[in-house]
């Protein structure tokens, strides 16, 4: 094999952090113009060697080639010269300018400083190449994850990037997102870019690249080509031992005429959902199926009291709610719980460690007058814990230095801790690794064989699916159907999702990228 | 990747990362121990006590600001309410009564601070703002209720607040010590610091956990103008004068000193002792120069110095989060 086939060549590489070794003796050739994917558990140092190669890291030992010539000092800034961008799970755009400011961020059309006219053009030319209908005058501030991960990609191919490290690319897309990025990964493929991809979704990996790395514990475990590999065999690799990817089983529904624990009628709010009908009953799992943008997340918010309802009726065990007066406060303490989708922003205060960030959402249960009990605050945590298997275990541990899987488990804690009547679960195992997310799933049935009410969101359909007992239909703000979860299949749900979208046809193409 | 770096951090409580936690107590024993060494006069209980009854007013500020930067907040308005407090004390001690002077003080500094709070959360105006306007507008209250004279106050009911003493020990140490000891156990031991934190640290995960962060935030700045209110009563009583420009000045090196301590100025962390070490430690400075007889001008030099490196430092800190 010439050094000419070969982007990127990783030889020997091991890298540590304050004497923990994350990655050991890391030998990968990424081929060019193909698209190599690296899996394994969080933890398992995918991302770091997303991280060598995009310059953030430098590695302690062995050596990294592009194109044939050694790399030595690197930074992100070099790799970018070099034709090598890196799209974080965590996206870097300046919030504050538009989707164009920021794809030619340091590229603009220039002349001696001023900026000149044309830049709309170049965009143009390059979302013939994306097709991802962005509009290039929104601020980015105002696009939801998904749509901003499209602009970091523009940005890449704006600087004519030839080896792409996405890491978890499709973590906040939906289905029909995530088809649409692997038909761009496949053009960008067809002009012999190399294409990095770090992912949780065997499926998506499967599906569109052309060789897997797995990894487990910093260290390569075997690099083939996709081809023969199925879900199966590569999670056997990534655990080390033979498992199988179970729903755990539900508990059996409530009767039909047992009391919903919320119901909503014909509810509109200012957020775009309209005319929305829905219960959910102890003991059940309700999921929201639908894309994103379908409202499903806003159907959370407008239970929990976060956006008021405008018409339409709500009630709460039988309490009907009145309109826009609904706090957050009073639906916690009519015993309702939103575990929001992003767990950064909206769940945890990493300023804060582990014990008060658990109890932040029940401070009143662990105090008298005002004044915290700590012991018992600790022995509380400790328990929560315990029960979630959250490393480290420290009662005060550094939530903001935990891995993904680990912060939400803080996060379900806080909502777990006191026993909720309804507990709404918006996106509750995005970005978190194979063991953590068994657990969640765990706790999901757990919850409900306790006698909880659930509501289920997630865009991943598998999972809303097979979590649920019944679910309900979304699309642009609207409940259209309600569905048994136990006989839907995900092709049937999609089917159904883009007919209602009027836009069936959509789903032909998959099969074609 | 996360659990490298908890595990290196855990593993690494390395010079700088001690440095950057207790920094200031750090300059601070060293100001001790080299000025003790410099001077026979400095390390006498008699100075060391005035130090604290000179730094009482502006360590009782600082205190109370915590809350706020903590929370995620920042008051102007802290000089200017000490100097309305000031002069409403000094004339409710000559024409009402003395005793009710001082708990007045006080409670006029928690209204004025209320009212910051009410609008910076009422419009939703960013506090820097709010306190830069209300401080011109409480500075212009004070001018007016003296007609811009200066209020002599030689009354024994009122003065004893900042000249008396118990023992060896200045009332308005205690006072202070009292103050401190308070709002340490607010911040860390009730519900309301908890919720103080978490407004500061994450303005969007409290609301969703059911905090009602407007009256948070309004809470905290009630507490700063009280804290002023407090602080103005104490000068007053110390210097037998209400005047209406005093204070001027002082929201800054409040500030300072809750900056120097260590507090972070995005919010969300922090603590009171830290604050308290600040003020002490720009005492030292001061007291450190005029032992030594030094120009003066050397000593706002070293302080901001001083700053800029404390400030750094908690910088580099904080990159790697």
């Amino acid at each position: 094999m010439t050094g000419t086939d070969i982007a990127v060549r990783v030889r020997g590489v091991a890298k540590s952090f304050g004497g923990t070794r994350i990655l050991d003796d890391i030998t990968i050739d990424f081929k060019k113009g193909s698209v190599h994917a690296l899996v394994g558990e969080n933890g398992a140092g995918k991302s770091s060697v997303g991280k060598i190669v995009g310059g953030y890291y430098s590695a302690d030992e062995g050596t990294v080639e592009l194109f044939g010539q050694p790399v030595t000092r690197f930074s992100p800034r070099d790799a970018l010269g070099r034709g090598i961008a890196m799209i974080h799970q965590e996206l870097q755009l300046v919030p504050e300018l538009t989707v164009l400011e920021n794809v030619f961020l340091g590229l603009e059309s220039s002349t001696g400083g001023f900026l000149r006219k044309g830049d709309l053009d170049r965009f143009h030319a390059l979302e013939e190449t994306c097709d991802f209908g962005l509009d290039p005058n929104r601020r980015i501030a105002d696009m939801r994850i998904a749509e901003r991960q499209k602009v970091e990609i523009m940005r890449a191919i704006a600087r004519d990037a030839q080896v792409i490290i996405m890491d978890e690319p499709t973590s906040s897309l939906t289905e029909d997102e995530a088809d649409r990025l692997h038909q761009l990964i496949a053009r960008l493929k067809a002009r012999d870019v190399t294409v990095i991809y770090v992912s949780h979704f065997l499926d998506h990996i499967i599906a569109n690249c052309d060789r897997v790395t797995v990894m487990r514990d910093g260290k390569v475990i075997r690099t083939d080509e996709i081809a023969g590999e199925t879900k199966q065999s590569l999670v056997d690799s990534m655990l080390g031992q033979a498992s199988e990817i179970i729903w755990p089983a539900l508990p059996a529904a409530p009767a039909q005429n047992m009391p919903p624990v919320v119901e909503m009628q014909n509810v509109s709010t200012a957020t775009g959902l309209s005319d929305i009908s829905l219960k959910v009953r102890p003991g059940e799992i309700v999921g929201l199926i639908g894309l994103v943008g379908a409202g499903r997340s806003e159907v959370g918010r407008a239970l929990f009291g976060a956006d008021p309802i405008t018409e339409g009726s709500y009630a709460v065990n039988g309490q009907s709610q009145q309109n826009g007066r609904l706090s957050v406060r009073s639906a916690i303490a009519q015993g309702i719980a939103l575990v929001p989708e992003d767990r950064r922003k909206q769940g945890l205060v990493l300023t804060q460690v582990t014990r008060p960030n658990i109890s932040l959402a029940s401070l009143g249960s662990i105090a008298s007058f005002g004044f915290i009990n700590k012991a018992r605050e600790r022995e509380r945590t400790q328990r929560m814990i315990d029960h979630f298997g959250i490393v480290p275990g420290k009662v005060d541990g550094e939530v903001a230095f935990y891995s993904g899987g680990n912060q939400q488990k803080v996060l379900l804690s806080k909502w777990a801790v006191e026993k909720p009547r309804l507990l709404i679960l918006d996106e509750p195992s995005r970005g978190v690794d194979i063991g953590a997310r068994q657990r969640i799933h765990e706790f999901i049935v757990e919850m409900a064989a306790a006698g909880v009410a659930v509501l289920l969101i997630s865009s991943e359909l598998e999972e809303v699916i097979n979590l649920s007992h019944r679910g309900y239909l979304m699309n642009d703000g609207r409940i259209f159907a309600e569905a048994d979860c136990r006989t839907l299949t995900v092709e049937d749900a999609l089917n159904r999702i883009f007919q209602e979208q009027g836009s069936a046809p959509r789903i032909k193409e998959v099969p074609q990228a | 990747m996360s659990t490298a770096q908890t595990n290196s951090r855990a593993n690494r409580m390395s010079v700088g990362d001690f440095a950057r936690e207790y920094g200031v107590l750090v300059i601070i024993a060293v100001l001790l121990i080299g000025l003790s060494l410099i001077s026979d006069n400095f390390l006498t209980a008699r100075n060391l006590l005035n130090i604290l009854n000179q730094s009482a007013p502006l360590a009782i500020i600082a205190c109370a600001l915590t809350l706020v930067i903590i929370g995620g907040g920042f008051d102007l308005s802290t000089g200017a309410i000490f100097g309305v407090a000031s002069v409403s004390a000094g004339w409710i001690a000559i024409n009402v009564d003395p005793y009710m002077a001082i708990f007045a003080g006080p409670l006029i500094g928690l209204l004025l601070g209320a009212v910051n709070g009410i609008i910076i959360t009422g419009f939703g105006v960013h506090s820097f703002l709010v306190t830069l306007a209300t401080s011109l507008v409480y500075r212009g209250i004070a001018i007016l209720v003296t007609d811009g004279s200066l209020i002599p106050v030689r009354i024994a009911e009122f003065s004893w607040l900042g000249r008396g003493r118990i023992g060896v020990v200045n009332i308005a140490v205690i006072v202070l010590l009292a103050f401190m000891v308070i709002f340490m156990i607010l911040l860390n031991r009730t519900t309301f610091g908890r919720r103080v934190y978490a407004v500061g640290g994450n303005e969007e995960a409290a609301i969703l956990s059911g905090i009602r962060t407007n009256l948070v935030k309004i809470m905290t700045f009630s507490l700063c103008g009280m804290a002023a209110g407090l602080a103005g009563v104490i000068a007053v009583s110390r210097i037998s004068m209400a005047e209406p420009q005093a204070g001027t000045g002082m929201e800054f090196e409040a500030i300072a000193a809750v900056i120097l301590g260590g507090t972070s100025i995005m919010g969300g962390a922090g603590a009171v002792w830290r604050s308290v070490a600040g003020v002490l430690l720009m005492a030292l400075i001061n007291n450190g120069f005029n032992i030594l007889n030094v120009n003066p001008f050397f000593k706002d030099l070293t302080t901001g110095v001083i700053i800029v490196i404390a400030v750094a430092l908690a910088a580099s800190g904080s990159r790697r989060r």
